[in-house]
């Protein structure tokens, strides 16, 4: 991991190449993240490329309910010669849930970003054929939505059984 | 000719086999009554793929154009579920993401919780899990070799890949109870101490294993068959494999030498010495010789840590986060306290955002956890080896016979569960 | 998915009701002559044909090769060599639906997978059995959540096996009751737990489509598309 001055060079550097899109930079546990405003992610991603973190481990989303804004994008990035990682973060809110799309770039985040539409509803914009990759394709609703209800049967106990409905009747 | 040039390149039209399976047009293919496209589902239910996968394929005769998967088809919400679930509780939950890699699965998500608690787990229960991990990378590898032996058409590997297993399993119920799923690996540590004699029989299982893997090679490495469809076989080239996003045997096979276990040690693996095996080519023969000469360093690597087993407690003695020791509970009200918390709330997190990577048998599994600074995490995320190694295959399989595709399924060792989760 | 039942041929009801008045007559002794041949033959023969055909069906018994999640790794275990449920008749797992009798289902089921596991059930030829491995197709197991079904929702489940995974031999003793449960009675199979003696698995979809085609089906002795 780059350390914490590590990780503010990096921040400043970006900043100098690319305007405008470093909002933060958290370092916690030893882990380094760049907060970055969402159209700028392409940018950021292939600037640090150039810095050695050539290998993109994971893309992936969170939902910070009822902090907006609220859908976030996480970007894992790997250098394999220095074994340093470093993350890149972004939030969408929900009006306006719109990234661009990576996957020209970077293969990988082909169905990683698919997964992140089809749980959060995140569209990212270029992104060839997204479609729901986990649900089938037209399932109506994000599930891992905070607000998105976790579903599932009723659970049978002698105090409802009479009361709750049954499929089987 | 010109017929000819422009056959040649465009093997495949530009149109999506989507609307290549719904229309009847054929015009856009110059020869048609040569290169007839057919579009067949390897559908959800199929003796060869390996869980319920569909491939939607695109062959001319007998060679495939193009290969397009569709998952999902055991997609059990268990991020989602173990967002509801207490730490501890969710720990079973977790773990049957990725079925043939359990203690992986449990690893990724406790070194996670530990990670942001800020833990430390006594080296004691570092070994052990080392161990229990890597008796799992070889129960992955047999189940793997198993059944793609069988895909092959080599029907007897099975039975003598799941003979082991068996041993395998009854050294993990042994310690645990359960032969799967065994929810053995507990924040801050494991949840119980090893019996007396499972060291003894742990031994004896590394010392027949080289001899079997010794015999599997024998049975597979001289037969004229196998050579014959592996060798050569869907190589695909490191930049193409990194491109992807692939880890593990595939990249190793590959020819580059990246293991988490020797590039960022976790849990006590630095103090074990073990070679990485890599292929040179990239080919299907790589991939599965690289799998099976792992199971011979798994073995070094349990041998050593059963030789340097330290002494001392199995678990964090922080009692905020282990339940203590059941005959405390009748003398010391704080442990009673404390027992009562952990089983009704559970132990809290201060809020963090942590990725936790660790090396599976089938690549890099990383864990994304966020906690909220509630007893139940916020959002728990696997980067699953399988569900970004299935990205390559596509590359991998364009223009080989259907038999070679099989194959190729069998050595990307794809395994469902961590896919859909 | 509902299961709607129509009577087998016209006159289901009175053809029994004088097969029991026959066999009355039977045993009070006023039945002789030739309606007292034809009906011994007919109980004798049919009797020991059927004993012979539930023998057969008993101890051959070949499951679908079907495996969903974890529980499918306990199953490839049980035909593995420490368990080897060959020994009991479970010896070609077939790959085709058409020819298989018994399906597993070993895993949770998701929605996307139910109509599959659905269409591949209707593909299996009486007498099939159907035995639920493990909690997860049973209930829902250990995830209650949108993302699952349990198994009794869409397809008449013979026998539930509960584990998470089942241990091997819980597994073997389900098996084994199936078996007996198989070998003691006729093929009634989910017949007997839903009360649904008599009739026939229909679609209603189909019914509402080609009304009438469930009397063509009968006629027909085979589905049609």
């Amino acid at each position: 991991m780059p350390d914490a001055t590590g990780l503010e060079l990096i921040a400043q550097e970006l900043r100098d190449s690319v305007a405008e899109a470093v909002l933060d930079t958290v370092f916690f546990r030893e882990q380094a993240a760049l907060v970055v405003v969402p159209g700028a992610v392409p940018a950021t991603l292939a600037h640090l490329r150039d810095k050695g973190y050539a290998f993109l481990a994971s893309v992936h989303g969170v939902d910070y309910f009822p902090v907006e804004p609220r859908f976030g994008v996480h970007y894992e990035l790997l250098d394999m010669h220095e074994v340093d990682r470093i993350s890149v973060r972004t939030r969408v809110p929900l009006a306006h849930p719109h990234v661009p799309s990576v996957t020209s770039d970077w293969p990988t985040a082909d169905h990683q970003e698919r997964e992140v539409y089809d749980m959060f509803g995140v569209i990212f914009d270029g992104h060839h054929d997204l479609r729901r990759i986990l649900m089938p394709e037209d399932y109506e609703g994000f599930p891992q939505r905070r607000d998105f209800p976790l579903g599932g049967e009723p659970v049978l106990f002698t105090h409802n059984e009479a009361k709750t409905p049954g499929w089987w009747k | 000719m010109s017929d000819l040039e422009s056959r040649e390149q465009r093997l495949v039209p530009e149109i999506p086999y989507r609307e290549m399976e719904q229309s009847g047009e054929i015009s856009h293919i110059p020869n048609p009554e040569s290169e007839e496209l057919l579009t067949i589902n390897f559908g959800p239910h199929h003796p060869a793929t390996h869980g319920v996968l569909r491939l939607i394929t695109t062959l001319e005769a007998e060679i495939v154009r193009d290969t397009k998967p569709i998952i999902g088809y055991v997609h059990t919400g268990i991020e989602k579920t173990a967002e509801d679930k207490a730490y501890w509780k969710a720990i079973p939950v977790v773990e049957r993401m990725d079925y043939l890699a359990y203690y992986f699965n449990a690893m990724a998500f406790v070194g996670a919780v530990e990670t942001i608690l800020d833990l430390e787990v006594p080296p004691r229960a570092q070994y052990l899990r080392v161990i229990h991990m890597e008796l799992n990378r070889i129960m992955s590898h047999l189940v793997w070799l198993g059944t793609t032996a069988l895909d092959l058409g080599a029907i007897s590997m099975f039975w003598y890949c799941f003979r082991d297993r068996e041993q395998i399993l009854d050294l993990f119920e042994m310690s645990s109870g359960q032969r799967m799923h065994t929810r053995y690996f507990q924040v801050g540590g494991v949840f119980e101490d090893i019996p007396v004699g499972w060291e003894q029989k742990a031994r004896t299982f590394t010392k027949i294993m080289p001899e079997r893997v010794d015999q599997f090679l024998a049975v597979l490495m001289k037969n004229e068959i196998v050579l014959q469809r592996l060798r050569g076989v869907a190589p695909l080239d490191e930049e193409t494999l990194l491109a992807h996003g692939v880890t593990g045997p595939l990249l190793r096979a590959a020819g580059n030498p990246w293991d988490l276990r020797k590039a960022a040690p976790y849990s006590s693996y630095e103090h074990f010495e073990f070679k990485i095996p890599v292929g040179t080519v990239g080919d299907n023969w790589d991939r599965m010789i690289v799998r099976i000469l792992e199971i011979k360093e798994c073995c070094r690597i349990i041998d050593q840590a059963l030789d340097g087993l330290p002494e001392g407690p199995y678990i964090t003695p922080d009692r905020k986060y282990a339940l203590p020791p059941r005959h405390e509970l009748a003398t010391s009200m704080e442990a009673l306290i404390h027992h009562f918390k952990l089983v009704t709330e559970g132990f809290r997190v201060p809020p963090g955002e942590i990725y936790y990577p660790i090396e599976s048998p089938r690549g890099e599994m990383g864990m994304f956890l966020r906690s909220d600074g509630s007893s139940k995490p916020a959002r728990v995320h696997m980067r699953d080896p399988s569900f970004v190694n299935l990205q390559a295959f596509r590359p991998m399989v364009k223009d080989l016979y259907i038999a070679d595709f099989i194959a190729t399924l069998g050595m990307l060792d794809p395994v469902l569960g961590g896919i859909d989760r | 998915m509902e299961v709607t039942r129509h009577q087998l041929g016209a006159g289901g009801k009175e053809e029994f009701r004088a097969r029991q008045l026959r066999a009355r007559d039977m045993l009070r002794g006023d039945l002789d002559g030739p309606e007292l041949d034809e009906h011994v033959e007919q109980s004798v023969l049919t009797t020991t044909i059927e004993k012979a055909g539930r023998w057969a069906v008993g101890n051959a018994n070949f499951p679908l090769s079907f495996g969903l999640a974890c529980c499918a790794i306990e199953w490839m275990s049980h035909i593995g060599p420490r368990l080897d449920i060959a020994r009991f008749g479970f010896e070609a797992a077939r790959a085709t639906p058409r020819q298989a009798d018994t399906i597993f289902l070993s895993g949770r089921i998701s929605i996307k997978m139910a109509p599959i596991i659905r269409r591949i059930y209707e593909q299996m030829l009486e007498p099939r059995y159907v035995i639920a491995m493990g909690a997860c197709s049973s209930s829902m197991g250990v995830f209650n959540n949108y993302a699952l079904v349990p198994g009794d929702k869409f397809l008449p489940i013979d026998l539930h096996v509960p584990g998470c995974p089942p241990r091997p031999e819980s597994l073997v003793h389900g098996i084994l009751k199936l078996r007996a449960a198989i070998l003691s009675q006729p093929s009634d199979g989910w017949r007997s737990r839903y009360g649904g003696h008599g009739t026939e698995e229909v679609v209603a979809r189909l019914e509402r489509e080609h009304p009438g085609a469930v009397t063509e089906i009968n006629a027909a002795g085979t589905p049609h598309a």
